[in-house]
């Protein structure tokens, strides 16, 4: 039995807008075990940002619980919470939110400058480790500016892993990239996956959600599929056949 | 540890940002800077009147006629006749807490020597004016007892003096010299003595027996005043009080009247000319304030651009384990490092123009040291105030907000 990551349970969040209460979640309920790449899908307005915001602490639940490596982040305060978000989440973001004129290395030292229990000497170590596992070890002194798109993805990709969190979220990591730089992202995640990664990507292209283990699809605040997928396509795979056509 | 990473953090962003962080580093550059020259030629103006003071004599007591009243009518005090010799007698006789006393009296015409003239001052006086003067002979002699008293016809002159009558360095001692159409030999030359506090040149001068003058060249039989030296600084004030009494039985003054005339020290003197020196400090100091207030206020303002520009980022660094207090102590270090470099090179400055206020405009300066570590705590505390508010803002982002800030 594997260890679960992440469990979700009747979680309601709404939001007063003016005089309206809008609700974004109407009570979801799922557990992530330790190892899957779950991909999150739906439409906009169907409450898949809020439930990112709410996986990934940045945000609080209406109602219902989460619980995060055995953690119930109900009662936790924003310092916690903060620590959280240090220690047991990597982000990545659609537009990569790197800081600008700035190394890899620094920049995938970031989240470790926020945890005091690590030296600065680690901190550089653990930085060039990952930027290595994401494919980037020549580009260490490179700043965004000098980086493609792709590459900088891969940057962010090797800030989320640096504080070898629990889960990393992905939201809508490919969405600024052409279709052959997002199969090569989907292959690094399906690689860091298979390294034992547990990933929640969201997402609302379906032939990225092929590339994961299991699909959630929400529309309307509600869960309305949650299903393994039997058949994972290879981003590698995919990625060799583009390649075919274009040649 | 958490605190070095914080500091480095900041650094970055500075170092990022150079020719912004100098621009805003100028406002306080300028302004500490301007307040410690401006404190040093203050001190240096209060400090070079007050060495030019004691120079004419620090523990010198004046007695003027005043406030005399002559059948209703207030005169004005060259006219006034209310010194005579006889007061100047008793003062000599009795008063315990002067040294040295010397009657005054002084005019001024043309002095001739051969095809030589020249403007001067002559100052009628006894031969202890120059104890009183804290002044020495540099050849020669000053006039005897009996000369004075005889109304001789001598004088020792002032170097300017000198100058202007014996262009062509003969030696003046024993040769006459004519003032007003009175023969005068001299006798002695004065030291050299420069100018004093007023830009007056001391050295303008001709002295000889207050007799001579009197009777002479100006024909009056009272005096303009008289000049003392009291035992020590420090007695001065109790010299002027025991002049004043001595005076007013003299002058048969009924208790209630006012006095018909003035005593007054040095030291009196220098207190007046320090308050108005301390004032123009005051002044200086307080626009070279507003100057660094300025640079505060700018401080402020590219701290909430810099806030602003950078909410991603700070959405960013909430998202990957940032707290509130670490956001906010980011942009104050930073704030406060901006103030606080900004405030060393405004000292270096500061102290680069008081040398070169000094050495090429020749104004007097002093630069004192709590003037610049007052200047530099302001500019700290400068810091850390105005860039409060920003930081205070920086902190307060929501991070979902702030990641998805356009």
């Amino acid at each position: 039995m594997k260890k679960t990551i992440i469990k979700v349970e009747d979680l309601k969040r709404s939001f007063v807008m003016g005089d309206e209460i809008v609700h974004a979640l109407r009570g979801i309920s799922f557990d992530i075990k330790e190892g899957e790449f779950v991909t999150i899908m739906g439409s906009s307005g169907s409450g898949k940002s809020t439930m990112l915001n709410i996986l990934g602490c940045l945000d609080q639940p209406t109602s219902g619980t989460y619980e995060i490596d055995n953690v119930s982040v109900k009662e936790l305060s924003k310092n916690q919470l903060a620590s959280i978000r240090n220690e047991k989440i990597g982000f990545i973001f659609q537009s990569y939110n790197l800081l600008p004129r700035t190394t890899s290395i620094e920049n995938v030292e970031l989240p470790l400058f926020y945890n005091s229990n690590i030296t600065s000497a680690e901190r550089k170590e653990k930085a060039v480790e990952s930027l290595k596992l994401v494919g980037l070890s020549d580009r260490l002194y490179h700043t965004p500016g000098q980086l493609s798109g792709g590459q900088q993805q891969r940057v962010a990709i090797a800030r989320s892993l640096v504080n070898s969190p629990v889960v990393i979220l992905a939201d809508e990591a490919t969405g600024n990239l052409d279709t052959k730089t997002s199969y090569e992202i989907m292959a690094l995640f399906q690689k860091l996956n298979k390294q034992g990664k547990t990933i929640v990507f969201v997402t609302h292209e379906p032939d990225i959600a092929a590339f994961s283990s299991r699909t959630i699809v929400l529309k309307d605040g509600r869960i309305i599929k949650d299903e393994l997928n039997d058949k994972v396509q290879s981003a590698e795979e995919a990625l060799a056949k583009i390649k075919n056509v274009v040649d | 540890m958490r605190f070095l990473n914080l500091f480095k953090i900041a650094w970055k962003a500075i170092v990022l940002n150079k020719v912004r962080t100098f621009l805003t580093m100028l406002g306080i550059i300028i302004g500490v800077g301007s307040v410690i020259a401006m404190l040093a030629i203050g001190e240096g103006s209060k400090e070079s009147i007050k060495t030019q003071i004691s120079s004419m004599g620090s523990n010198m007591v004046t007695i003027r006629p005043g406030a005399d009243m002559r059948g209703g009518v207030r005169m004005d005090a060259s006219e006034m006749q209310s010194l005579t010799l006889s007061d100047f007698n008793t003062l000599k006789a009795t008063a315990q807490n002067i040294t040295a006393i010397s009657p005054l009296v002084n005019g001024s015409g043309q002095a001739i020597n051969g095809s030589n003239n020249w403007p001067t001052s002559i100052y009628g006086i006894t031969p202890e004016y120059l104890t009183i003067k804290v002044w020495e002979l540099s050849s020669g002699s000053i006039f005897t007892s009996a000369e004075v008293k005889s109304a001789a016809k001598v004088a020792v002159v002032g170097q300017t003096v000198v100058t202007n009558l014996f262009p062509n360095g003969e030696d003046p001692v024993g040769k006459t010299i004519r003032y007003n159409n009175i023969p005068l030999k001299i006798i002695g030359v004065l030291e050299k003595k420069g100018e004093n506090t007023f830009g007056q040149d001391q050295d303008d001068v001709i002295l000889a027996p207050f007799t001579t003058v009197q009777k002479r060249i100006l024909a009056i039989d009272y005096l303009q005043s008289i000049v003392a030296s009291a035992k020590s600084e420090n007695d001065a004030p109790a010299a002027v009080e025991e002049i004043s009494e001595i005076l007013r039985k003299q002058h048969k003054i009924a208790e209630g009247q006012d006095d018909d005339f003035n005593v007054f020290s040095m030291e009196e003197l220098i207190s007046t000319f320090s308050s108005t020196s301390e004032m123009l400090t005051v002044l200086l100091v307080a626009i070279a304030s507003i100057s660094l207030l300025v640079g505060g206020i700018g401080i402020m303002n590219i701290m909430y651009v810099s806030v602003k520009e950078r909410t991603r980022e700070i959405g960013l660094r909430m998202a990957v384990g940032a707290k509130e207090a670490d956001i906010l102590m980011q942009f104050l270090i930073e704030a406060m490092m901006i103030s606080i470099t900004g405030g060393l090179i405004g000292v270096v400055l500061g102290l680069s123009s008081t040398i070169f206020i000094e050495k090429v405009l020749n104004w007097p300066t002093s630069v004192t040291s709590y003037s610049v570590v007052i200047s530099f705590i302001v500019c700290a505390i400068t810091g850390i105030f105005f860039g409060w508010y920003p930081a205070r803002k920086a902190a307060a982002l929501e991070p979902i907000s702030a990641l998805r800030y356009e």
